[in-house]
C-alpha cells in the first residue's frame, strides 16, 4: 500500500483548523487548567505554589486520581460508567498489606494476587454489565457496596483490624518501593515515581484511543453500540476489556498507596469513583459516551490537583474545595454540551 | 444466462401463529436495482431481515449466485457479499467520517506492538472511494454528525460498496429524508447501479422508488403482489397495487367534502 500522504482539499482553510482546535474536547479543561494555574500564582504565588517543591506537592495529587482518571476516561467514552473503583483501591491495598505482612507471602506473589483480583474484579463488573444489560452505573454501584463491605468484612475477619501496617518490613519492600512509591531527585526536589506513571499511562491511552482499532472500536461502541455492533466491532469484549483496564489502575493505585504509606486501611479509594469521572467529565468526555480524550483526563486531573494544594497553600480553610469541584463539574458539563452542539451541527 | 446475485424462492416466515410472510420470491441480477414496495405492516422488514441473514426462513429458500445458502448471521450473509444499510444504524455522528468508514474494518501499518491504526490510509481511501460516489465531504476528519441525513446514508452506502457489497439492500433509506436530500441519496443508488451492485431498495414511498428502479416487488399482508417491469406499470397502477392505493382515494374524497365545513371560522 503506498503511503502517498492525503491529498489536501484547498476548501479546507484556516477557519476549519480553528474550528477543529475548537472542537478538541480537552481544549476547555486545558484553558481551565492555565487559568487555575494563573490565579493560584497571582493568590499564593509567595507562600510556595510556584516553588518546584509546591508543584510537586500539587503533581502528586494529581496524578494519584489521574491514573485512575485516564482509565476511567476510556471506559466512559466506551460508553460505561465503573463506581467500583473507589473500594477497588481500598482493596487492592489491603490485599497486598495482609498477603505480605500478615500471611508472609512474598512480595512478588502478592503483588501478582492483586493484579488477578483486579482483573477477576474487572471481569465480573464487565461480564455483570454486559449480561444483564442493566446499565453500568447501576452494577457498579452495586458492587461498589459488596467490594468495601467484603473488605472490610474479611479484613477484621482476618486480622481483627481495620488498618494494617508494616509493609515496610518485609522483604523486597525497597525493590517494590522503587518502583511504585520512589522519589527521584530532580531540580533540587524529589518527585514521586507516581507522576511517571500517570504521565506514561496517559501516553499509552492516547495512542490507544488515537492510534489503534481497538481505539476506534472503543469510540465505536460507545458512540453507538447497535451501529458498531452492525459493522463488525466486538463491543461486548470491548467494553469488558475496559472494565478490566479500569480495575487494573485502580488496583495500581492502591498498591502505589499501599506502598508509600508502608501499610493499607479498608476505607481508602473512598469517593474516587465520583472524583474520577468529574474530572474525566471536566476533560471533556461526554457522560453519554463516544466522545472524550485522554489527555482531557490529565488536564482535569491537573485543575483538581491544583486546587486541592492551592487552596491549601492561599491559607482557605480546605472545606471549600468540595464546593469549587461540585461547581466546577456544572460548569464543565455545560461548556462540554455546547463545544459538542458546535462540533456536530456546525454547517 | 447468468443466475441472479440474490433469489428467494417461496420464502416464508411465522412469528407463531401470525403469518409475517408466505410464498414470496425475488430475485436481484448484477447493475440491477429491485424496489421493495408495501405498506406499513406488509412485511418488509422480515423479508429483509430473511435477506441479510438476521431472520432464518421457515419456508422456501435462498440462493446466491445460484447455489443454495442458509445464513448464520448478518455476518455470514455480509461474507456472501450482501449487505444492508439500516435507515438509522449506519453511522456514529461523534466519530470521524474516515474512522466511521473504516470502523470494524481498519486498515494497519507497523508490525507487533507498533501495528497502528493507519489514519493517512483511512483518510485516502475514504475521500477516493466518496469521490467515486460522486459525494462532496470537505473534510473526513469532520464528524458523521456534520453531515446531512442524505449525506450519511451516502457514505454508508459507499463503504459497503467498498467492502465487497455485491448485494446492497437498503431499509427506507429515503423515509426521513427531505425531497432534495432524497434525490441525493437516489443518484447514489443509480451510482452503485452502474458498479454493478445489485441492489434491493426498500421503501413504502412509490414516489422514490419509480425513478431508481429496474423492476418493483409489492408486498402486502405477507404476500407478494407480483413482480413487474418499469415498461409494464404506470406510478399510479403502483400506488393503486399497494394497499394503501384504493384506501387513499376514498380518504381523498371524504377529507375534501370534509374540509370546508371542519375548518375553523376566520377570525
Amino acid at each position: 500500500m503506498s503511503m502517498a500522504p492525503p491529498s489536501a482539499d484547498e476548501r479546507v482553510g484556516a477557519r476549519s483548523a480553528l474550528r477543529r482546535l475548537l472542537a478538541r474536547p480537552e481544549l476547555g479543561a486545558a484553558a481551565g487548567a492555565a487559568a487555575v494555574w494563573l490565579f493560584f500564582a497571582a493568590v499564593a504565588g509567595d507562600s510556595g505554589f510556584l516553588s518546584a517543591a509546591g508543584t510537586v506537592t500539587y503533581l502528586e495529587v494529581a496524578a494519584e486520581l489521574g491514573i485512575l482518571a485516564v482509565a476511567v476516561a476510556m471506559l466512559m467514552i466506551g460508553g460505561e460508567f465503573d463506581l467500583s473503583v473507589g473500594s477497588l483501591i481500598g482493596a487492592s491495598g489491603m490485599l497486598l498489606t495482609v498477603l505480605a505482612a500478615e500471611y508472609e507471602w512474598p512480595l512478588g506473589a502478592a503483588l501478582l494476587a492483586v493484579a488477578a483480583f483486579a482483573v477477576a474484579t474487572g471481569l465480573l463488573n464487565g461480564y455483570l454489565v454486559v449480561r444483564t444489560g442493566l446499565p453500568s452505573f447501576i452494577v457498579t454501584l452495586a458492587t461498589l457496596f459488596v467490594f468495601r463491605g467484603a473488605t472490610i468484612g474479611l479484613t477484621r475477619v482476618a486480622t481483627g483490624r481495620t488498618q494494617v501496617g508494616r509493609l515496610a518490613d518485609v522483604p523486597g519492600y525497597a525493590a517494590a518501593n522503587a518502583v511504585f512509591a520512589a522519589e527521584f531527585p530532580l531540580g533540587g526536589v524529589g518527585v514521586p515515581v507516581s507522576i511517571m506513571w500517570w504521565l506514561a499511562l496517559a501516553a499509552l491511552a492516547t495512542w490507544v484511543l488515537r492510534r489503534t482499532p481497538f481505539g476506534n472500536w472503543i469510540y465505536g461502541a460507545g458512540g453507538d453500540a447497535s451501529a458498531a455492533r452492525n459493522v463488525g466491532v466486538p463491543v461486548h469484549r470491548v467494553k469488558v476489556t475496559l472494565f478490566v483496564l479500569t480495575a487494573l489502575a485502580a488496583a495500581l493505585v492502591g498498591v502505589i498507596q499501599a506502598v508509600t504509606y508502608g501499610g493499607a486501611d479498608v476505607l481508602r479509594g473512598e469517593l474516587r469513583e465520583f472524583h474520577a469521572i468529574i474530572v474525566v467529565v471536566v476533560g471533556g468526555t461526554l457522560l453519554s459516551g463516544g466522545y472524550g480524550t485522554a489527555a482531557g483526563a490529565v488536564f482535569g486531573a491537573l485543575i483538581f490537583g491544583m486546587v486541592r494544594q492551592g487552596i491549601v497553600f492561599s491559607g482557605v480553610d480546605a472545606d471549600w474545595f468540595q464546593v469549587f469541584l461540585g461547581a466546577m463539574l456544572l460548569a464543565a458539563v455545560l461548556v462540554n454540551n455546547w463545544v459538542r452542539r458546535r462540533a456536530t451541527l456546525a454547517r | 444466462m447468468i443466475a441472479p446475485l440474490i433469489a428467494a424462492e417461496g420464502l416464508g416466515k411465522y412469528f407463531g401463529h401470525v403469518i409475517a410472510l408466505r410464498d414470496v420470491s425475488l430475485a436481484v441480477r448484477a447493475g440491477e436495482v429491485l424496489a421493495l414496495l408495501g405498506d406499513n405492516g406488509a412485511g418488509k422488514s422480515t423479508l429483509i431481515k430473511c435477506l441479510s441473514g438476521v431472520h432464518r426462513p421457515d419456508e422456501g429458500e435462498l440462493r446466491v449466485d445460484g447455489k443454495r445458502v442458509r445464513f448464520a448471521s448478518p455476518r455470514d450473509a455480509l461474507a456472501h457479499g450482501i449487505a444492508t444499510v439500516y435507515q438509522d444504524l449506519a453511522m456514529i455522528p461523534l466519530l470521524s467520517v474516515a474512522r466511521n468508514f473504516f470502523l470494524g474494518n481498519e486498515p494497519v501499518v507497523g508490525w507487533g506492538p507498533f501495528r497502528r491504526f493507519d489514519a493517512a490510509a483511512a483518510d485516502r481511501v475514504t475521500r477516493e472511494e466518496l469521490a467515486r460516489m460522486g459525494i462532496d465531504v470537505r473534510d473526513t476528519s469532520e464528524p458523521v454528525g456534520t453531515l446531512s441525513g442524505g449525506e450519511r446514508q451516502s457514505v454508508a452506502i459507499a463503504r459497503a460498496v467498498y467492502f465487497g457489497a455485491r448485494v446492497l439492500i437498503l431499509d427506507e433509506p429515503t423515509s426521513a429524508l427531505g425531497v432534495r436530500e432524497a434525490g441525493v441519496v437516489l443518484r447514489y443508488i443509480a451510482r452503485a447501479r452502474t458498479r454493478g451492485v445489485g441492489v434491493v431498495f426498500i421503501t413504502h414511498n412509490v414516489h422514490h422508488a419509480y425513478p431508481v428502479a429496474d423492476r418493483f416487488t409489492i408486498l402486502d399482508r405477507g404476500r407478494s403482489r407480483g413482480t413487474f417491469a418499469r415498461d409494464e406499470i404506470s406510478r399510479e397502477e403502483l400506488l393503486t397495487l399497494m394497499a394503501g392505493g384504493k384506501e387513499l382515494d376514498a380518504l381523498g374524497h371524504e377529507l375534501a367534502r370534509r374540509s370546508p365545513v371542519a375548518s375553523p371560522p376566520a377570525s
